[in-house]
Protein backbone atom coordinates (compact mmCIF):
# COMPACT_ATOMS: atom_id res chain seq x y z
CA UNK A 1 0.00 0.00 0.00
CA UNK A 2 1.56 3.05 -1.02
CA UNK A 3 1.04 6.41 0.36
CA UNK A 4 1.23 9.73 -1.47
CA UNK A 5 2.92 11.99 0.96
CA UNK A 6 1.90 15.56 -1.31
CA UNK A 7 -1.87 14.49 -1.75
CA UNK A 8 -2.60 16.11 1.61
CA UNK A 9 -1.71 19.40 0.29
CA UNK A 10 -3.75 19.36 -2.54
CA UNK A 11 -6.64 21.69 -3.22
CA UNK A 12 -9.82 20.84 -3.80
CA UNK A 13 -12.35 22.67 -4.60
CA UNK A 14 -15.82 22.72 -2.90
CA UNK A 15 -17.68 25.43 -4.09
CA UNK A 16 -17.22 27.09 -7.48
CA UNK A 17 -18.49 30.99 -6.66
CA UNK A 18 -17.84 32.78 -10.34
CA UNK A 19 -16.43 32.74 -13.78
CA UNK A 20 -13.80 36.41 -14.21
CA UNK A 21 -12.24 36.64 -17.47
CA UNK A 22 -12.20 33.28 -18.29
CA UNK A 23 -10.75 32.25 -14.45
CA UNK A 24 -12.86 30.21 -11.95
CA UNK A 25 -12.75 31.22 -8.77
CA UNK A 26 -13.70 28.14 -5.95
CA UNK A 27 -14.39 28.54 -2.92
CA UNK A 28 -12.18 25.92 -1.54
CA UNK A 29 -10.70 23.41 1.27
CA UNK A 30 -7.68 26.27 2.03
CA UNK A 31 -10.35 29.00 2.20
CA UNK A 32 -12.59 26.79 4.26
CA UNK A 33 -9.94 26.13 6.55
CA UNK A 34 -8.73 29.76 6.82
CA UNK A 35 -12.48 31.07 7.79
CA UNK A 36 -11.96 27.89 10.63
CA UNK A 37 -8.76 29.29 11.89
CA UNK A 38 -10.07 33.16 12.50
CA UNK A 39 -13.27 31.75 13.74
CA UNK A 40 -11.19 29.68 16.32
CA UNK A 41 -9.23 32.71 17.46
CA UNK A 42 -12.09 34.97 17.50
CA UNK A 43 -13.80 32.52 19.47
CA UNK A 44 -11.26 32.18 22.11
CA UNK A 45 -10.09 35.17 22.22
CA UNK A 46 -13.71 36.77 22.80
CA UNK A 47 -15.26 34.01 24.86
CA UNK A 48 -11.65 34.16 27.18
CA UNK A 49 -11.97 37.76 27.91
CA UNK A 50 -15.46 37.74 27.92
CA UNK A 51 -15.89 37.20 31.88
CA UNK A 52 -12.99 40.06 32.68
CA UNK A 53 -12.24 38.44 35.69
CA UNK A 54 -9.51 40.05 37.84
CA UNK A 55 -8.35 36.41 38.50
CA UNK A 56 -7.95 34.74 35.00
CA UNK A 57 -9.58 31.72 34.70
CA UNK A 58 -7.97 28.84 32.50
CA UNK A 59 -9.05 31.01 28.92
CA UNK A 60 -8.37 34.11 30.19
CA UNK A 61 -4.99 33.13 31.18
CA UNK A 62 -3.88 31.92 27.18
CA UNK A 63 -5.69 35.36 26.05
CA UNK A 64 -3.30 37.34 28.96
CA UNK A 65 -0.30 35.21 27.62
CA UNK A 66 -0.63 35.70 24.29
CA UNK A 67 -1.33 39.57 24.38
CA UNK A 68 1.66 39.71 27.03
CA UNK A 69 4.02 37.68 24.45
CA UNK A 70 2.96 39.44 21.58
CA UNK A 71 3.20 43.03 23.31
CA UNK A 72 6.91 42.21 25.19
CA UNK A 73 8.08 40.78 21.26
CA UNK A 74 7.17 44.30 19.64
CA UNK A 75 8.10 46.59 22.57
CA UNK A 76 11.54 45.14 22.65
CA UNK A 77 11.93 44.81 18.59
CA UNK A 78 10.17 47.78 17.32
CA UNK A 79 10.37 50.23 19.98
CA UNK A 80 7.28 51.92 22.03
CA UNK A 81 6.66 53.69 18.46
CA UNK A 82 5.97 49.96 17.27
CA UNK A 83 2.85 49.49 19.42
CA UNK A 84 1.02 50.96 17.05
CA UNK A 85 1.12 47.99 14.86
CA UNK A 86 0.74 45.44 17.48
CA UNK A 87 -2.84 45.07 16.08
CA UNK A 88 -1.39 44.20 12.94
CA UNK A 89 1.61 41.70 14.36
CA UNK A 90 -1.04 40.45 16.83
CA UNK A 91 -3.24 38.85 14.49
CA UNK A 92 -0.58 37.54 11.99
CA UNK A 93 1.02 35.74 14.72
CA UNK A 94 -2.09 33.76 15.90
CA UNK A 95 -3.40 33.39 12.76
CA UNK A 96 0.07 31.43 11.88
CA UNK A 97 0.06 29.70 15.07
CA UNK A 98 -3.85 28.54 14.31
CA UNK A 99 -2.88 27.46 11.11
CA UNK A 100 0.27 25.85 12.08
CA UNK A 101 -1.41 24.15 15.21
CA UNK A 102 -5.37 23.28 13.51
CA UNK A 103 -3.06 22.10 10.59
CA UNK A 104 -1.26 19.41 13.08
CA UNK A 105 -4.42 17.33 13.42
CA UNK A 106 -4.69 14.64 10.92
CA UNK A 107 -7.42 15.20 8.12
CA UNK A 108 -7.17 18.78 8.65
CA UNK A 109 -5.78 20.99 6.05
CA UNK A 110 -2.41 23.08 7.12
CA UNK A 111 -3.21 26.32 5.07
CA UNK A 112 0.33 27.91 5.73
CA UNK A 113 1.81 24.94 3.46
CA UNK A 114 0.76 26.87 0.92
CA UNK A 115 3.47 29.24 -0.73
CA UNK A 116 0.80 31.63 -1.81
CA UNK A 117 -0.56 31.90 1.29
CA UNK A 118 2.54 32.81 3.34
CA UNK A 119 3.46 34.83 0.24
CA UNK A 120 0.33 36.75 0.61
CA UNK A 121 1.21 37.65 3.83
CA UNK A 122 5.12 38.49 3.69
CA UNK A 123 3.83 40.87 0.56
CA UNK A 124 1.21 42.50 2.88
CA UNK A 125 3.87 43.14 5.29
CA UNK A 126 6.67 44.13 3.07
CA UNK A 127 3.71 46.60 1.50
CA UNK A 128 3.14 47.84 5.08
CA UNK A 129 6.71 48.34 5.44
CA UNK A 130 7.38 50.27 2.08
CA UNK A 131 4.28 52.57 2.25
CA UNK A 132 4.79 53.38 5.86
CA UNK A 133 8.10 54.20 5.82
CA UNK A 134 7.29 56.32 2.55
CA UNK A 135 4.45 58.42 4.32
CA UNK A 136 6.58 58.81 7.89
CA UNK A 137 9.92 59.58 6.44
CA UNK A 138 9.23 60.70 2.91
CA UNK A 139 12.37 60.06 0.60
CA UNK A 140 14.59 59.59 4.31
CA UNK A 141 13.27 56.48 3.74
CA UNK A 142 15.90 55.83 1.43
CA UNK A 143 18.59 55.99 3.92
CA UNK A 144 17.64 53.00 4.74
CA UNK A 145 20.07 51.74 1.52
CA UNK A 146 22.73 53.93 2.09
CA UNK A 147 25.04 52.37 4.80
CA UNK A 148 27.42 54.87 7.10
CA UNK A 149 31.07 55.29 6.66
CA UNK A 150 31.19 53.33 3.50
CA UNK A 151 33.86 54.90 1.17
CA UNK A 152 32.00 56.45 -2.30
CA UNK A 153 34.19 54.76 -4.54
CA UNK A 154 32.55 51.29 -3.81
CA UNK A 155 28.90 53.18 -2.61
CA UNK A 156 26.91 52.56 -5.75
CA UNK A 157 27.38 49.02 -5.32
CA UNK A 158 26.43 48.83 -1.87
CA UNK A 159 23.46 50.68 -2.29
CA UNK A 160 22.21 47.77 -4.95
CA UNK A 161 23.32 45.20 -2.42
CA UNK A 162 21.15 46.96 0.27
CA UNK A 163 18.48 47.38 -2.10
CA UNK A 164 18.37 43.27 -3.20
CA UNK A 165 18.89 42.62 0.21
CA UNK A 166 16.02 44.81 0.66
CA UNK A 167 13.45 43.40 -1.76
CA UNK A 168 14.55 39.55 -1.03
CA UNK A 169 13.10 39.97 2.82
CA UNK A 170 9.33 39.00 1.65
CA UNK A 171 10.79 35.83 -0.13
CA UNK A 172 12.96 34.60 2.50
CA UNK A 173 9.99 35.92 5.00
CA UNK A 174 7.37 33.63 3.20
CA UNK A 175 9.86 30.80 2.11
CA UNK A 176 11.03 29.90 5.76
CA UNK A 177 7.39 29.57 6.71
CA UNK A 178 6.05 27.27 3.78
CA UNK A 179 9.15 25.40 3.21
CA UNK A 180 8.89 24.46 7.35
CA UNK A 181 5.22 23.96 7.17
CA UNK A 182 5.65 21.66 4.05
CA UNK A 183 8.86 19.69 4.32
CA UNK A 184 7.68 18.89 8.23
CA UNK A 185 4.35 17.73 6.69
CA UNK A 186 5.85 15.59 4.27
CA UNK A 187 8.41 13.73 6.70
CA UNK A 188 5.72 12.89 8.89
CA UNK A 189 3.77 11.41 6.22
CA UNK A 190 6.51 9.74 5.15
CA UNK A 191 7.27 8.16 8.38
CA UNK A 192 3.32 7.11 8.65
CA UNK A 193 3.90 5.41 5.15
CA UNK A 194 6.25 3.33 6.74
CA UNK A 195 4.38 2.30 9.21
CA UNK A 196 1.71 0.73 7.12
CA UNK A 197 3.87 -0.91 4.89
CA UNK A 198 5.99 -2.61 7.63
CA UNK A 199 3.23 -3.96 9.20
CA UNK A 200 1.91 -5.51 5.70
CA UNK A 201 4.86 -8.18 6.41
CA UNK A 202 3.35 -9.84 9.44
CA UNK A 203 4.18 -10.36 13.19
CA UNK A 204 7.62 -9.24 12.02
CA UNK A 205 6.51 -6.46 10.17
CA UNK A 206 4.43 -5.15 13.14
CA UNK A 207 7.77 -5.32 15.44
CA UNK A 208 9.79 -3.39 12.66
CA UNK A 209 6.79 -0.59 12.54
CA UNK A 210 7.51 0.04 16.37
CA UNK A 211 10.11 2.03 14.99
CA UNK A 212 8.84 4.49 12.52
CA UNK A 213 5.84 4.52 15.07
CA UNK A 214 8.21 5.89 17.72
CA UNK A 215 10.08 8.17 15.16
CA UNK A 216 6.14 9.65 14.31
CA UNK A 217 5.34 10.49 17.67
CA UNK A 218 8.84 12.37 18.24
CA UNK A 219 8.29 13.95 14.50
CA UNK A 220 4.58 14.55 16.39
CA UNK A 221 6.22 16.92 18.93
CA UNK A 222 8.90 18.56 17.07
CA UNK A 223 6.10 20.05 14.79
CA UNK A 224 4.52 21.09 17.41
CA UNK A 225 6.89 22.92 18.57
CA UNK A 226 7.98 23.93 15.36
CA UNK A 227 4.49 25.58 14.85
CA UNK A 228 5.00 27.66 17.45
CA UNK A 229 8.55 28.92 16.76
CA UNK A 230 7.70 30.13 12.76
CA UNK A 231 4.71 31.69 13.88
CA UNK A 232 7.15 33.41 16.47
CA UNK A 233 9.46 34.25 13.84
CA UNK A 234 7.57 35.49 11.63
CA UNK A 235 5.89 37.91 13.60
CA UNK A 236 9.67 39.31 15.34
CA UNK A 237 10.53 39.20 11.80
CA UNK A 238 7.79 41.61 11.18
CA UNK A 239 8.75 43.70 13.81
CA UNK A 240 12.26 43.76 12.72
CA UNK A 241 11.05 45.22 9.10
CA UNK A 242 8.27 47.85 10.77
CA UNK A 243 11.45 48.77 12.94
CA UNK A 244 13.43 49.94 9.78
CA UNK A 245 9.95 51.71 8.59
CA UNK A 246 9.67 53.53 12.17
CA UNK A 247 13.44 54.15 12.22
CA UNK A 248 15.64 54.60 8.93
CA UNK A 249 18.75 56.33 10.45
CA UNK A 250 18.70 58.93 11.44
CA UNK B 1 22.21 60.85 79.66
CA UNK B 2 18.63 60.67 78.01
CA UNK B 3 20.19 63.25 75.15
CA UNK B 4 22.92 61.26 74.50
CA UNK B 5 20.47 57.98 73.78
CA UNK B 6 18.86 60.14 72.24
CA UNK B 7 21.44 61.31 70.03
CA UNK B 8 22.44 58.09 69.59
CA UNK B 9 19.41 56.65 68.44
CA UNK B 10 19.43 59.54 65.94
CA UNK B 11 22.49 58.22 64.59
CA UNK B 12 21.05 54.97 64.26
CA UNK B 13 18.20 56.11 62.33
CA UNK B 14 20.38 58.05 60.04
CA UNK B 15 22.58 54.89 59.06
CA UNK B 16 19.55 52.91 59.37
CA UNK B 17 18.42 55.12 56.41
CA UNK B 18 21.33 56.05 54.51
CA UNK B 19 21.58 52.07 54.53
CA UNK B 20 18.42 51.62 53.47
CA UNK B 21 18.67 54.00 50.68
CA UNK B 22 22.16 52.97 49.60
CA UNK B 23 20.62 49.13 49.63
CA UNK B 24 17.43 50.65 47.01
CA UNK B 25 20.31 51.94 44.78
CA UNK B 26 21.97 48.52 44.77
CA UNK B 27 18.71 47.25 43.65
CA UNK B 28 18.03 49.74 41.02
CA UNK B 29 21.85 49.41 39.66
CA UNK B 30 21.15 45.59 39.70
CA UNK B 31 17.73 46.02 38.13
CA UNK B 32 19.03 48.26 35.27
CA UNK B 33 21.86 45.72 34.57
CA UNK B 34 19.34 42.91 34.26
CA UNK B 35 17.00 45.31 31.88
CA UNK B 36 20.10 46.48 30.06
CA UNK B 37 21.56 42.89 29.68
CA UNK B 38 17.97 41.69 28.72
CA UNK B 39 17.59 44.54 26.12
CA UNK B 40 19.70 43.33 23.14
CA UNK B 41 19.06 39.86 23.41
CA UNK B 42 15.58 40.77 23.00
CA UNK B 43 16.43 43.60 20.31
CA UNK B 44 18.89 41.99 18.19
CA UNK B 45 15.07 40.06 16.97
CA UNK B 46 15.26 36.84 15.74
CA UNK B 47 18.83 35.22 17.41
CA UNK B 48 16.68 34.71 20.63
CA UNK B 49 14.03 32.47 18.38
CA UNK B 50 16.71 30.58 16.59
CA UNK B 51 18.50 30.03 19.69
CA UNK B 52 15.51 28.00 20.71
CA UNK B 53 16.46 25.87 17.88
CA UNK B 54 19.41 25.02 15.61
CA UNK B 55 17.30 23.46 13.34
CA UNK B 56 15.02 26.73 13.11
CA UNK B 57 18.23 28.59 12.88
CA UNK B 58 19.73 26.90 9.87
CA UNK B 59 16.68 26.87 8.12
CA UNK B 60 16.39 30.71 8.89
CA UNK B 61 20.30 31.62 7.64
CA UNK B 62 20.07 29.21 4.75
CA UNK B 63 16.81 30.85 3.05
CA UNK B 64 18.14 33.90 3.70
CA UNK B 65 21.00 33.16 1.08
CA UNK B 66 18.75 31.55 -0.89
CA UNK B 67 16.08 34.38 -0.99
CA UNK B 68 19.05 36.72 -1.69
CA UNK B 69 20.12 34.65 -5.07
CA UNK B 70 16.66 33.74 -6.06
CA UNK B 71 15.76 37.76 -5.93
CA UNK B 72 19.24 38.67 -7.92
CA UNK B 73 18.58 36.28 -10.81
CA UNK B 74 15.22 37.41 -11.38
CA UNK B 75 16.01 41.06 -11.23
CA UNK B 76 18.81 39.76 -13.95
CA UNK B 77 16.56 38.08 -15.74
CA UNK B 78 14.27 40.64 -15.59
CA UNK B 79 16.34 43.95 -16.79
CA UNK B 80 17.60 41.02 -20.02
CA UNK B 81 13.61 40.70 -21.33
CA UNK B 82 13.07 44.54 -20.89
CA UNK B 83 16.40 46.12 -21.76
CA UNK B 84 17.36 43.02 -24.43
CA UNK B 85 20.72 43.12 -22.56
CA UNK B 86 21.12 39.73 -22.53
CA UNK B 87 22.69 37.64 -20.50
CA UNK B 88 24.74 40.75 -18.74
CA UNK B 89 22.17 41.59 -16.18
CA UNK B 90 21.54 37.84 -15.19
CA UNK B 91 25.37 37.63 -14.60
CA UNK B 92 26.04 40.72 -12.71
CA UNK B 93 22.76 40.47 -10.97
CA UNK B 94 23.25 37.05 -9.76
CA UNK B 95 26.85 38.14 -8.32
CA UNK B 96 24.71 41.09 -6.75
CA UNK B 97 22.17 39.02 -5.25
CA UNK B 98 24.77 36.34 -4.01
CA UNK B 99 26.51 39.11 -1.94
CA UNK B 100 22.94 40.99 -0.67
CA UNK B 101 22.32 36.99 0.46
CA UNK B 102 25.70 36.39 1.94
CA UNK B 103 25.14 40.30 3.57
CA UNK B 104 21.52 38.72 4.69
CA UNK B 105 22.96 35.88 6.47
CA UNK B 106 25.54 37.75 8.22
CA UNK B 107 23.27 40.25 9.39
CA UNK B 108 20.75 37.59 10.59
CA UNK B 109 23.88 36.13 12.36
CA UNK B 110 24.21 39.04 13.86
CA UNK B 111 28.17 39.15 12.67
CA UNK B 112 27.27 42.55 11.08
CA UNK B 113 26.31 45.61 12.97
CA UNK B 114 23.65 46.06 9.97
CA UNK B 115 22.22 49.01 8.25
CA UNK B 116 22.79 52.42 9.70
CA UNK B 117 19.45 52.26 11.30
CA UNK B 118 20.12 49.45 13.05
CA UNK B 119 22.66 51.04 15.30
CA UNK B 120 20.47 54.20 15.63
CA UNK B 121 17.43 52.36 17.09
CA UNK B 122 20.20 50.46 19.81
CA UNK B 123 21.38 53.69 20.63
CA UNK B 124 17.79 55.44 20.70
CA UNK B 125 16.88 52.49 22.63
CA UNK B 126 19.53 52.87 25.05
CA UNK B 127 18.29 56.51 26.11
Amino acid sequence: MQVDPIHQFEIKSLAPLATLGGHQFNFTNSALMMFVIVGAVSTLLIGATASRAVVPGRLQSIAEMSYEFVANTVRSTAGTEGMKFFPFVFTLFMFILFANLIGLIPYSFTVTSQLIVTAALALLVFIIVVGYGFWRNGLHFFSLFVPKGVPKAILPAIVVIEVLSFVSRPVSHSVRLFANMLAGHITLQVFAGFIIMLAGFGVLGWLGAALPFAMVVMLTALELLVAFLQAYVFAILTCIYLNDAIHPGH
Amino acid sequence: MSDARENGDRDKQQTDEAALSARLQRLNESLGHARVAGRPSDGSGADRATTASGYARGFRLSSELVAGVVVGAGLGWLLDRWLGISPWGLIIFLLLGFAAGVLNVMRSAGLVAGTALDESTRSSRKK
